[in-house]
């Protein structure tokens, strides 16, 4: 067993103060940067009150990097940057160097070492994702390689600050917990089930609660087993394999790989730029898994990506456009059929029913 | 399966973009390796439920993590650390983080998870104890999981940005030394997650999945540099009119904002910010609720207080943070994020149970639309 090595009063001393992880530029202009600008992809110039400048560098990465990778990353640092660096909202790496010539010089470096610079403007943003099968037990579909693959066929515009009309944010989830915001993105890949769990009684009776597995299900499909109390039976009607169950209780089997896969939506994003924060939609309810190209998948969303880039307005977010043009016009000109999956039968349907007749005619 | 010949792994090597298997097996974690190779050739994960492990003192932040396939990889524990505001890094600190983690653990490290922590992967029960310790000593602290209030993560703001309303870094810091003793000892009904934004833009998505999202905003008019526009080409500004969702502006050479119809939504200013900028009346706009998956599908964070001056110590923030977190904890469900339970139990009713301590009002900000149905209760 661990001893316990600090003292109660040297616990909880939390994270380290930002103060000593700013770089100096940032400390002098702290809260007094005027303007920026993005002076090509992945290097944004920024000018302070004092007239100062700053360079940003911003890289992709692909989320795990190993002890020696960082230290590389950080020699960098320490030779560009004064010895400071930082990762973004997206998960990029950044670095803020002081002059144009350093952060080309940078730049060089961080795509010699494999890191792509970019990132910035109207491109591919980083796509965020989940661990995934690498590292949890939930993953319905593996985010890791779908991101690999995305990332593969849409490598330039992610280096290209003008590639598509406004930004493109895609976001990857293994399961329904959609670890990532992926239910505000652009583009959204989720990890779905499609057949009701598996009960093993034994494992159940030992390990799970059931008044907790049954307060859990959001269908009420879960009740306590006929003959044995100590297990659960599940009403396969009424479930909708979320597998929240699963989250609770091992003992309720989820993963089933033959009917495992993933889901696609689209038009959602979090920012309050003008249509404000919207929900991605549910636009096909099952791709079958294909790693690690994942070729269906990826063709689908570079179907989706090419639609928008050749219909949207400028500054035109994938949701915005998708509003304005209409949700029936989108499935027509994406090629997308139209399940009954996507139109919504929970708790909040109501509202996403077509009132009226002001639709546009196939 | 594979679609080609080559086994996953090499193709998952190959590639523009840096792959994480080569990450992995640079730093020679091969349990990791073929542990996920199986679980591609299989179709479904071999990790299961792994439950905490914690850290005596700590009661959240170390994570179990188990295989059912322990001839390949037993244990891949999760050690998350509480990374630093805005995710600014010194090298030296960084650097050290990395070593000790190589030293004691496989050397592989998430940057970063999806709440915004850093996550050390595999490291042995038995090594804990030690790394810890040496990752104190540069002042890395263990995360959270679990119940509790979860470490928080901030944009840039204005270490870097000129847009933003309020100081994310020094909020961050106030706020997570606040509630550190709630982020490292499960108390709550479910997790509670506050993330913080510099401007409306809301670059950490607060408002799609915290609980408690504090938005950067501002309350007088969006000021122009008349001059500075000038630089900016005619049409470039025409465009930016012409898109403006509201239809505020107006230009013929000089612009003019109609504020009163304005609700900075940051478009104007992100297309012109050499000539636009914030007002100076600034602060933050409070939000409640988000969540992804729940018993009710998801939820966007919806307005709590339009608008609240956020200057040191933040005072008023944190009292209305306090009185949430003390109104879920009596009023949650196990399970139930702060968004479900005010879903459940009415939002205004909760609105009136925490309106005499936080002095918060019901105001039609906080909604898109009144209500068309004709159910309600005169009881209260």
């Amino acid at each position: 067993m661990m001893e316990m090595p600090l003292s109660f009063d040297e616990l909880d001393f939390g994270p380290p103060h930002y103060r000593d992880m700013l770089p100096p530029v940032c400390r002098r202009n702290y809260g007094k940067w005027k303007y920026h600008e993005h002076v090509r992809g992945g290097i944004i110039r920024h000018v302070a009150e004092s007239g100062e400048e700053a360079y940003s560098v911003r890289a992709g990465i692909p989320k795990y990097l190993s002890a020696d990778t960082v230290i590389e990353l950080c020699e960098l640092a320490e030779r560009y940057c004064e010895g400071y660096l930082k990762f973004t909202s997206r998960h990029n790496i950044e670095f803020i160097a002081g002059d144009r010539e350093s952060a080309e010089r940078l730049a060089g470096e961080l795509e010699r070492l494999g890191f792509p610079v970019g990132g910035t403007g109207r491109c591919l943003k980083a796509i965020i994702h989940c661990v995934a099968m690498s590292h949890c037990h939930m993953a319905a579909a593996d985010s890791l390689s779908i991101a690999k693959a995305l990332y593969e066929e849409f490598y330039e515009d992610f280096r290209n600050p003008e590639a598509f009309p406004e930004r493109v944010k895609i976001a990857v989830s293994g399961c329904l917990n959609m670890c990532g915001a992926t239910h505000a993105s652009d583009i959204a890949v989720i990890g779905v089930h499609r057949r009701p769990p598996v009960v093993e009684d034994a494992v159940v009776e030992k390990v799970c609660s059931v008044p907790e597995l049954v307060k859990s299900c959001p269908t009420y499909a879960i009740r306590p087993k006929r003959g044995n109390p100590r297990s659960v039976e599940i009403d396969e009607e009424k479930c909708v394999y979320c597998g929240i169950c699963y989250s609770l209780c091992e003992g309720i089997r989820i993963h089933d790989p033959e009917n495992d896969g993933v889901s696609l939506w689209v038009g959602g994003k979090a920012s309050n730029t003008r249509a404000g924060p919207l929900f991605a939609r549910l636009v096909v309810p099952y791709i079958k898994p294909e790693q690690p190209r994942w070729s269906t998948l990826v063709g689908t969303v570079r179907r989706i990506l090419e639609v928008y880039r050749q219909n949207a307005r400028r500054g035109e977010r994938m949701g915005e456009w998708i509003e304005r043009i209409g949700w029936e016009r989108f499935f027509r000109l994406a090629e997308i059929e139209f399940s009954e999956k996507c139109i919504d039968d929970w708790i909040f349907s109501v509202e996403t029913f077509r009132r009226g007749t002001n639709f546009k005619m196939p | 399966m594979s679609e080609g010949g080559d086994s996953v792994i090499e193709e998952l090597e190959r590639g523009k973009w840096p792959s994480y298997i080569r990450e992995w097996k640079r730093a020679g974690y091969t349990g990791m390796v073929e542990i996920y190779r199986r679980a591609l050739e299989d179709g479904r994960t071999h990790f299961v439920h792994g439950g905490m492990i914690g850290y005596p003192g700590y009661d959240s932040g170390i994570v179990g993590r188990l295989t059912d396939l322990p001839e390949v990889l037993e244990s891949s524990h999760l050690f998350r650390i509480y990374e630093p505001a805005g995710w600014f890094y010194r090298a030296s600190e960084l650097r050290r983080l990395a070593e000790i983690w190589k030293k004691h653990a496989s050397g592989v490290i998430n940057f970063h998870g999806a709440q915004g922590d850093m996550q050390l992967v595999g490291i042995p029960r038995e090594n804990i104890q030690k790394a810890f310790e040496e990752l104190a000593e540069i002042h890395f602290d263990i995360g959270s999981s679990g119940a509790t209030v979860r470490t928080l993560s901030c944009c840039s703001g204005p270490a870097i940005c000129e847009l933003a309303c309020a100081d994310t870094l020094d909020m961050f810091q106030t706020i997570a030394m606040h509630f550190i003793e709630d982020t490292h000892r499960p108390r709550f009904p479910y997790k509670f997650k506050i993330k913080i934004s510099g401007c409306p833009n809301d670059c950490v998505a607060a408002t799609a999945r915290a609980d408690f999202a504090i938005v950067g905003n501002f309350r007088d008019g969006i000021r122009v540099d008349q001059e500075a526009l000038g630089e900016y080409p005619a049409e470039r500004v025409e465009e930016v009119v012409r898109s403006c969702p509201t239809g505020c502006m107006e230009y013929d050479g000089e612009l003019r904002i109609r504020m009163q119809d304005c609700t900075r939504c940051m478009h104007c200013i992100n297309r012109l910010p050499k000539a636009l900028s914030p007002g100076e009346d600034r602060g933050a706009t409070l939000l409640i609720g988000a969540r992804s998956r729940g018993r009710y599908g998801a939820f966007l964070a919806w307005v709590l207080v339009p608008f609240i001056k956020a200057e040191p110590p933040y005072r008023e923030i944190i009292d209305i943070i306090e009185a949430v977190l003390e109104w879920w904890d009596e009023k949650g469900n196990p399970k139930e994020r702060v968004g479900e339970t005010i879903y459940r139990v009415g939002y205004p009713k909760f609105l009136a149970d925490i309106g005499e301590k936080t002095g918060i009002k019901p105001s039609p900000e906080m909604i898109q639309k009144p209500r068309a149905n004709p159910f309600w209760s005169y009881r209260r």
